[in-house]
């Protein structure tokens, strides 16, 4: 079966800085991967590649078109990519502050509505009935996530952990095959995070999505994905199952120093 | 339901506010020059709404709407010197100035903040020099003079025009209300809330601003095209960079993305600035009074309303930085739930 996504041989310089170093990863259908690494490996930079905020100075990211090819969509602008079926969530939460909840969400589906803007100005019959179909279908995907009663609320604010889970809803709502979690568990406590691994696995299996993730918890990583790739210094230094990689001395090298693996 | 509501609403009152000044007008209760005042108001009004839109909504700081309402005015001016009908001229020069936004914008909003405010800042000022330049086309320094007016009879202009400039304002408020509240509208928000994040949820952050940005310009010309023949002359010192400012406080004061702010500091800001002009010599008068002097006054009003406009801007941003309304909106359904 051919890859769903596939990146090869990617690389990025920066000036004199090669940040990220033929980097190579295959996604299938389905699958959950989580993407590790120390601080400063890559990994945000490699999500920026596969979003198109970056573009790569070398290498190749083929995106299966769900008509039996492929198309590369390495360099293409983000929301073209977007639109593809990559969606992301943010390590630094980017929500639309003085927006409300349910307008955040509705943003990522703008280039799904069906009304164009000299409809929208004069309010033609299109208009009115698109809108209250993006407002059930929003309220809708609310209510699975449970903050429907706070769909009027300024995204601002919303506590922590659901300011997280609205970045995650957002991105679905632009309908993806691919979800990419940016450090979905970070500044979550030891309760939130066990919640938002239930929140991932359930997203993967309801929307039938492929999900890649950068995380620092190990007990999300290890807890929830399938297959890791780990990054230091932009380089790909060990990949395979979660359990041969908390074993892999190479990995435990690059996370605790050199004493550690002898010790 | 709650928009049809709202916008049964708004033709309401809007109707029954225009009947009410038409028969104040016909009964001359409102005389000719305070009709004038109020119809400069209503063409403020328009062009703060096309900066709000730019700028307020899609958090693109531009500050050449001078410009803008320039060759709006020029456009309709030399149509209608050429014998144009008054419909055509209008919605030409509105057009010309759409598609001058357009041109501008294409390189322009690839820049982000204050890089395209000052590349708006000098369009604006280019604009001004070449009409002083092209003066076989514009009158040059001197004016573009003998615009044919609203009416025929110069002594109903003003009647005329408030006949023409009130019904636009409104359809301009109804168009811009309309836009921000729909999807269109919502993503041009979450431009000015996070490119970044706007860009990562598919909006085409570039194209949505180019159309934001040649709405903005279609709608300041569009007031400018009913500015040649309601004043009837046009001068390129009317439509320098203290003019955009201008603009830009009226929106900032009444809240950067609120459009009845904007509505409610055009008028009030327009009556004020009025005031300042004509009072300035009874003002100066007694000031100088106050402190002893002789009458006949030392002191000069007319430039000090940029220092009072300053003042206020000042007092704003330390008491309410965000505007007289923020990003709120005076919703006339909240209004009348207390009636029912």
């Amino acid at each position: 079966m051919t890859p769903l996504l596939s990146a090869k041989h990617l690389s990025i310089q920066f000036g004199g800085l090669r940040a990220v170093h033929d980097f190579n990863l295959d996604l299938s259908t389905g699958e959950l991967v989580g993407l590790i690494g120390p601080n400063g490996a890559g990994k945000t930079t490699v999500f920026n590649m596969l979003t198109g905020v970056y573009e790569p100075t070398e290498g190749t990211i083929e995106l299966d078109n769900g008509r039996g090819g492929v198309e590369n969509i390495a360099g293409l602008p983000p929301h073209k990519i977007t639109r593809r079926g990559l969606a992301r969530t943010f390590q630094n939460i980017r929500l639309f502050k003085s927006m409300t909840v349910w307008e955040n969400v509705a943003v990522a589906r703008h280039f799904l509505v069906p009304y164009n803007l000299p409809q929208a100005l004069l309010r033609l019959p299109p208009f009115g009935k698109a809108e209250a179909d993006i407002r059930r279908e929003i309220q809708d995907l609310l209510t699975i996530f449970k903050i429907d009663g706070k769909a009027e609320w300024r995204a601002a604010n919303l506590p922590y952990g659901e300011q997280r889970k609205l970045e995650i809803v957002r991105a679905l709502a632009s309908k993806p095959s691919v979800l990419l979690l940016d450090e979905p568990a970070a500044g979550m406590n030891p309760q939130e995070t066990l919640e938002l691994m239930d929140l991932i696995r359930f997203v993967k299996d309801e929307y039938k999505l492929t999900v890649l993730l950068i995380e620092h918890d190990m007990n999300l990583v290890m807890g929830i994905c399938e297959r890791l790739v780990v990054l230091d210094y932009g380089r790909t230094i060990a990949a395979g199952l979660p359990a041969a990689i908390r074993a892999n001395p190479v990995v435990i090298k690059a996370y605790l120093g050199e004493d550690a693996v002898h010790a | 339901m709650r928009i049809l509501k709202n916008l049964a609403l708004l033709a309401g009152l809007g109707g029954a506010l225009f009947a009410v000044l038409l028969v104040l007008i016909s009964t001359g209760i409102i005389d000719d020059y305070s009709l004038q005042i109020l119809c400069t108001a209503g063409l403020n009004i328009m062009v703060a709404l096309s900066l709000n839109l730019i700028s307020g909504f899609t958090g693109q700081l531009a500050l050449g709407h001078a410009g803008f309402l320039a060759v709006g005015a020029y456009s309709t001016g030399i149509l209608l010197i050429a014998h144009v009908p008054l419909p055509l001229a209008i919605l030409g020069g509105a057009l010309i100035t759409a598609l001058l936004g357009f041109l501008i914008g294409f390189p322009a909003l690839r820049l982000r903040g204050d890089y395209l405010a000052i590349v708006t800042l000098g369009v604006g000022e280019i604009i001004r020099v070449l009409i002083i330049n092209l003066g076989d086309l514009t009158g040059g320094a001197s004016g573009l003079r003998n615009i044919p007016g609203f009416a025929h009879n110069i002594m109903v202009n003003n009647p005329a025009a408030f006949l023409w400039i009130f019904p636009a304002m409104f359809l301009v408020v109804a168009l811009v209300a309309n836009l921000i509240q729909s999807s269109q509208g919502r993503a041009l928000i979450s431009i000015r809330e996070d490119e970044v994040a706007s860009q990562a949820m598919g909006v085409n952050i570039f194209g949505m601003k180019l159309m934001s940005f040649t709405v903005s310009a279609f709608i300041a010309g569009l007031a400018g095209a009913l500015y040649a023949p309601f004043i009837g002359y046009l001068a390129p010192g009317g439509f320098d960079f203290l003019r955009s400012v201008f603009f830009v406080i009226i929106v900032v004061l009444g809240g950067m993305g609120s459009l009845t702010g904007t509505i409610l500091s055009g008028v009030g800001l327009t009556f004020l600035q009025e005031a300042l002009r004509t009072n300035a010599k009874d003002w100066s008068q007694s000031v100088a009074s106050l402190f002893g002097n002789a009458p006949g006054g030392t002191i000069d009003f007319v430039p000090m309303s940029q220092v009072l406009f300053g003042a206020i801007l000042v007092i704003l941003m330390i008491f309410r930085p965000e505007g007289l309304l923020g990003t709120k909106e005076l919703r006339l359904t909240k209004l009348f739930r207390g009636a029912k």
